[in-house]
């Protein structure tokens, strides 16, 4: 399996602050890799570092074989950014401004084929201020991957969206993973990384406290289950000897049934507590 | 220190990356196409020295020794004040706004180098300041009595005067761009020094009725000098007598716009910043 981006002990300091504390990190090519944190856990810091913004203090770093502290064009043209926050280019159009940024790469996609796969095309040629907030996520999206980019960097992407538009936006993301990039995801919706991550890692106080698919994240798969019924609840290795009992005892059907692991959200608390102590 | 192995398949080496010259006219083109259609830009860069001639034209009609009228004055004055507020003016607020509504770091994030970013502002600049002396000068002409040259000589100091005037004017903006704390307050902390330049580099008032200390502080900055360059221009040599020194003293016009075009470019190049204060 080749990497996409490799970090080894990574560092960055604000002052007397360090934000970044050590950080080791392996993204694999083709793979959806979620990053999860609280805010001021070093997670843009970190993602910044990735994209070329923002120089490091220590450690190693490759993005796709290059060392993003010297970024070229021939390396930018090979990544895409999904900025979290940007209200530009608001007097042009759809259409004007993909075609405008993907003449900067050497081999951009079709800007009308992004527009559509974004899903914009009736709004190709309505100027950017007068598109919604989750329009404008999409204009934001296709800015990041007109340039036809191997890895694309997505900064809370759908912070702000209403649950319809976080499930399109979610299909978008799919179609691109499926174009075979590299998808880099920060988020602090769990059940975004759950439904599009193959792996998350999650940070806290600069590091990385886990990683790993998100079904077995900080061993959620092996995890005691808790059984709950109308009239009681009990926490077991063997949930499904205990709704045997509980069908027998009942004689069918039991009453107010619940068998429930710790979701990704109990895990990521959990772990982003721990350090704390 | 480890050795990362990395190998991707390069989607794109066999490509040739476009060339910086093509994207800085490309840059230029969208940038002047985004001015235009930013109606609050296009009304603040263009209605202030059209209204003041207007103004100024009508107010004072008297004529001053050698023939020339106030109104030309203004009008040799105001196309100076014209082509800064084109250069230093627009771009300082207008940079300010790219810094802080992601414009620059979504550019910087992409494979645009990035002096084309700075000649597709030059560019533009250079248009719009264009458009504006050619307004300023069909009115003068036309309500005031503005007479043009008729020799090829004049014409030639314009066009350097016009080209190092907004040149340095522009670069000179483009380094005042860093010094609003947010783009909202852009547009006061840009346009309040410009005022300020106005009033004692003899745009509204001739210098013969300014203290010397104004004077010398005016003659630091381009307005005073690209405005006197102008008025060689406009009023010709029977407007020379106006003048502190009884010239027009155009080499040392040459000489200090010059300066600024090279001043400016150091200062761009040491204090540009392509991040915002928010982004720390």
């Amino acid at each position: 399996m080749t990497t996409a981006i490799e970090v080894q002990g990574l560092t960055k300091n604000y002052g007397d602050v360090r934000a970044v504390a050590g950080l080791d990190l392996s993204v694999r090519q083709g793979e959806v890799f979620a990053i999860l944190g609280p805010n001021g856990a070093g997670k843009s810091t970190t993602v910044e570092i990735l994209e070329g913004y923002r120089s490091r203090d220590g450690g190693e770093v490759r993005v796709l074989g290059h060392d993003p502290g010297h970024p070229t064009r021939a390396w930018r043209s090979r990544i895409g950014i999904v900025l979290q926050t940007a209200e530009d280019a608001a007097e042009l159009t759809v259409r004007e401004t993909l075609r405008h940024f993907a003449s900067y790469y050497p081999a951009p996609r079709d800007p009308d084929e992004v527009i559509d796969r974004v899903g914009l095309t009736e709004k190709a040629d309505v100027r950017i201020r007068k598109l919604s907030g989750g329009q404008r996520r999409r204009v934001d999206v296709a800015l990041g991957v007109v340039g036809n980019p191997e890895l694309i960097f997505l900064d809370e992407p759908t912070t702000g969206f209403d649950p319809e538009a976080r499930r399109q936006f979610w299909e978008l993301i799919e179609a691109l993973k499926d174009d075979g990039a590299t998808i880099v995801l920060t988020t602090h919706y769990l059940e975004e990384a759950e439904a599009l991550a193959d792996r998350v890692a999650v940070i806290a106080k600069g590091r990385i406290v886990a990683e790993g698919e998100p079904a077995t994240l900080g061993g959620r798969a092996t995890a005691k289950a808790r059984v709950t019924w109308a009239d009681g609840s009990v926490e077991t290795d063997t949930p499904t000897k205990t709704v045997l009992e509980l069908s027998h005892r009942y004689d069918g059907e039991i009453p107010g049934l619940a068998v429930r692991r710790p979701t990704l959200e109990d895990v990521y608390l959990s772990l982003i507590e721990a350090p704390r102590d | 220190m480890t050795d990362l192995t990395t190998s991707v398949p390069a989607r794109t080496a066999s490509a040739k990356l476009p060339s910086p010259v093509r994207l800085g006219l490309s840059r230029a083109a969208l940038e002047t196409k985004m001015f235009f259609r930013e109606k609050d830009a296009v009304v603040f860069t263009f209605s202030f020295p059209i209204i003041l001639l207007a103004l100024f034209g009508s107010i004072f009609s008297d004529d001053l020794p050698g023939g020339i009228t106030v109104s030309q004055l203004y009008t040799a004055g105001l196309i100076g004040a014209g082509v800064m507020g084109a250069s230093f003016q627009n771009l300082g607020i207008s940079i300010a706004v790219d810094r802080e509504d992601g414009t620059l770091k979504r550019l910087a994030g992409t494979p645009l180098p990035r002096p084309a970013y700075f000649v597709g502002k030059m560019l533009s600049v250079l248009v719009v300041a264009a458009l504006e002396v050619a307004i300023l000068l069909a009115i003068g002409v036309l309500m005031y009595d503005l007479k043009l040259p008729a020799e090829v000589g004049p014409w030639l100091t314009f066009v350097w005067v016009f080209v190092l005037g907004v040149s340095g004017s522009a670069l000179l903006g483009i380094a005042a761009s860093g010094v609003p704390r947010s783009a909202r307050s852009a547009a006061a902390v840009i346009a309040m020094p410009f005022v300020v330049l106005q009033f004692i580099s003899g745009v509204y008032i001739p210098f013969n009725q300014l203290p010397e200390w104004l004077i010398r502080i005016a003659s630091v900055f381009p307005l005073k000098w690209m405005c006197q360059g102008f008025r060689s221009v406009f009023l010709g040599d029977a407007g020379a007598i106006q003048e502190i020194t009884k010239s027009y003293e155009l080499g040392r016009v040459a000489l200090v716009l010059a300066a600024w075009v090279i001043g400016g470019l150091v200062l761009c190049l040491t204090t540009f910043r392509w991040k915002g204060r928010r982004d720390g």
